[in-house]
């Protein structure tokens, strides 16, 4: 039971970090219908630089208490990735926005390439330890163990969500967001800027990877230029999972994801008699999302458009 | 223009003959170069059937160039012999599977794997798709990662080594064959045997984009709805689609174990799937010459940079070392080559085709 206990908070913390990571992939796909595979390399641009920045801040402002320290890096971080992020719009994905859809898809690629070499030569190849900057004791639950750390994944993620959905639902920006989603054109008659309304996806979109970029590299104590990838690609079968292009179905693909990594491969082991071991918790992800796909190919909460010719 | 053409053919066929010659004076290295680029010309080649006809973007192909080389690996390599006691007394003197039947072997096993994997994802369409299939290369890979127990059926991590090479008409390919005082080393053997290969395919695949098949595949691709209600059967065009390019995959797979003569899961990594897709596309979608350019471009340029890049390295202090460099180098290529031409270097010349011929 502790053991069922301790999976599901696990897999709690890992599916808030996908849902951060799933909403700015769906929130791109909702408005210009691409997969930005770059995403991954935002977090980890985001994770890399909070790493030197809290290596500088350490030797620059010794005393500091670790909570500052953290929280100075992410927003440092948040910055970075958002600039990036914003950057990357401009360069490869605007000029392509009327061209074949394969096109921007082959440069998002190129893209994440071009970014996680650059990280190589920037950072170097090696895993970087990350600093652990809160207290490591972990508080007791009724038999399973959550650190701080991964309570405040928790917390972050929920306050993060709280922003983006009044952000979305309350605000001019939210609306024209929701209305470029809906028809580019008739959004752009009523008044709506799709170029400014993009740039701004992408940059909400960036710091929240960031958000879950520096949480990741704080939850495992590592960091390196290929940290981006794994995690990419789970959080985008978490949007599709949702339903892509549906803000709570990212939410809800993340978190259902995670718990299904956490206790699948805490189980299989044993369910399996030790055939089939944990390593197999990468494809898990992959089969649910096949099964799902198979069953409502519009993913949980996604609407059934009809096809558009 | 009739005959202009055929002058083009006749010399290109015949530079294509004596390049590995003229490389081969340079050393084996360039002449491999050239056999991976053939390589990776049937690959794109394969996935060419399903993205570009028929319009499925598929992002897992190389779970079928896998499987073609685990086929081979497995069919001529002391692996099956050495760990299943009752497979090594049904064949004493291991399993060497001659050519003629890897070939057609790897096609089929190939073809169906391609066609299982397509039947769950044909109500899917576009990016549903494209992460369906990337997860099915996925799965495919960390299958042959963690296959080593409880049976050891593709030896882990480690992956398979000792793989027989092919011998055509007694002729060992992984010897250097001497023909009267002039020498064909085993690359150069091996060149002319992928060389073969390709251009079969390449005959295979134009004469399937003509046919009504290939019709009816762009059909699909342009609208389903509308190719459905022209009469097409669009799921066994999309199925058909699926096998035939898996099999250009699986022969490609078997070929690149021979020719490696060791396969690991590590040779199959998503990126590896990613770069045939890039090849694809950068080359032009659907053309067959530019399919080929595409596949040439990326797999041999950055293997020829290479060569150039050791004294960047020294500039650079170490941080930029080749392989580095070989990745940015893509990276850049596939961003600006897109920007550029978001049709691809060597477009297919579909568009408006019918419209210019009534006038």
């Amino acid at each position: 039971m502790e053991i069922l206990l301790q999976q599901i908070i696990n897999g709690l913390v890992l599916g808030s970090m996908y849902a951060l990571i799933a909403l700015g992939y769906t929130m791109v796909y909702g408005i210009i219908n691409l997969i930005n595979f770059a995403h991954g390399e935002v977090l980890m641009v985001g994770a890399l630089t909070s790493w030197t920045s809290i290596g500088i801040m350490q030797e620059g402002m010794p005393g500091a208490p670790g909570w500052l320290i953290l929280f100075l890096s992410l927003i440092i971080a948040c910055v970075v990735a958002a600039t990036l992020n914003f950057v990357i719009e401009k360069v490869a994905y605007r000029p392509l926005r009327s061209a074949p859809k394969l096109a921007p898809l082959i440069t998002a690629i190129g893209m994440s390439i071009l970014l996680q070499t650059l990280a190589m030569i920037i950072w170097k190849p090696n895993y970087k330890a990350y600093p652990t900057l809160l207290p490591s004791e972990p508080f007791n639950i009724g038999g399973a163990v959550i650190s701080p750390t991964q309570v405040l994944i928790l917390g972050l993620t929920a306050v993060s969500l709280g922003l983006l959905m009044w952000l979305v639902n309350y605000t001019k920006l939210g609306r024209a967001m929701r209305a470029t989603a809906e028809n580019p054109r008739v959004a752009a008659l009523m008044g709506v800027k799709p170029d400014m309304v993009i740039s701004a996806t992408f940059i909400i979109g960036a710091v929240l990877a960031a958000v879950a970029g520096v949480m990741w590299a704080a939850n495992y104590g590592t960091a390196q230029h290929t940290m981006g990838f794994l995690p990419g690609l789970k959080a985008f079968t978490a949007a599709v999972f949702g339903g892509i292009g549906n803000l709570a179905g990212a939410v809800v693909g993340g978190i259902l994801l995670g718990l299904i990594e956490s206790i699948g491969s805490g189980y299989i082991g044993k369910l399996t008699g030790g055939v089939l071991g944990s390593h197999y918790a990468d494809i898990f992800a992959f089969i649910v999302l096949i099964i799902m796909l198979t069953l409502r190919p519009s993913g949980l909460l996604g609407e059934r458009v009809a096809d558009r010719a | 223009m009739k005959q202009n053409k055929t002058l083009v053919f006749a010399v290109s066929a015949v530079a294509l003959l004596v390049l590995p010659l003229i490389l081969q004076s340079f050393g084996n290295a360039w002449v491999r170069i050239a056999d991976m680029a053939l390589l990776y010309v049937l690959l794109a080649l394969g996935l060419n059937i399903v993205v570009g006809y028929a319009g499925l973007l598929d992002l897992g192909y190389v779970a079928f160039f896998a499987v073609g080389s685990y086929m081979f690996g497995l069919m001529a390599s002391p692996h099956l012999t050495e760990n299943f006691a009752w497979f090594a007394s049904m064949f004493p003197d291991g399993l060497h599977t001659p050519l003629w039947l890897i070939i057609p072997m790897g096609a089929a096993l190939a073809g169906v794997v391609g066609m299982l994997l397509g039947a769950p994802t044909l109500k899917l369409r576009g990016d549903y798709l494209a992460i369906v299939t990337l997860g099915f290369g996925e799965i495919i890979r960390v299958f042959m990662n963690n296959l080593d127990h409880p049976v050891n059926i593709t030896n882990g991590p480690k992956g398979i080594g000792q793989i027989d090479g092919i011998s055509l008409f007694g002729i060992s390919l992984s010897k250097t064959l001497d023909i009267g005082g002039f020498s064909l080393t085993s690359v150069t053997l091996y060149y002319y045997l992928f060389l073969a290969l390709v251009t079969v395919s390449v005959i295979i695949c134009h004469r399937l984009e003509v046919s009504r098949i290939g019709r009816a595949w762009m059909a699909i691709r342009e609208d389903e709805i509308a190719a459905k209600a022209m009469g097409i059967n669009t799921r066994n065009m999309k199925l058909l689609a699926f096998g035939m390019g898996a099999t250009f995959g699986g022969v490609s797979g078997s070929m690149f174990a021979a020719f490696q003569g060791f396969i690991s899961p590590e040779s199959f990594s998503l990126m590896e799937s990613v770069m045939i897709v890039a090849m694809v596309v950068l080359g032009g979608i659907g053309n067959l010459p530019g399919v080929i350019l595409g596949a040439v471009l990326l797999s041999a340029l950055p293997e020829v940079l290479r060569y150039v890049a050791g004294p960047l390295q020294a500039l650079t202090d170490g941080r930029l070392d080749a392989a580095i460099l070989r990745q940015l180098l893509i990276a850049l290529a596939m961003i600006i080559v897109m920007l550029l031409r978001p049709r691809g270097l060597w477009p297919a010349p579909e568009h408006g085709k019918a419209l210019t011929q009534v006038k």
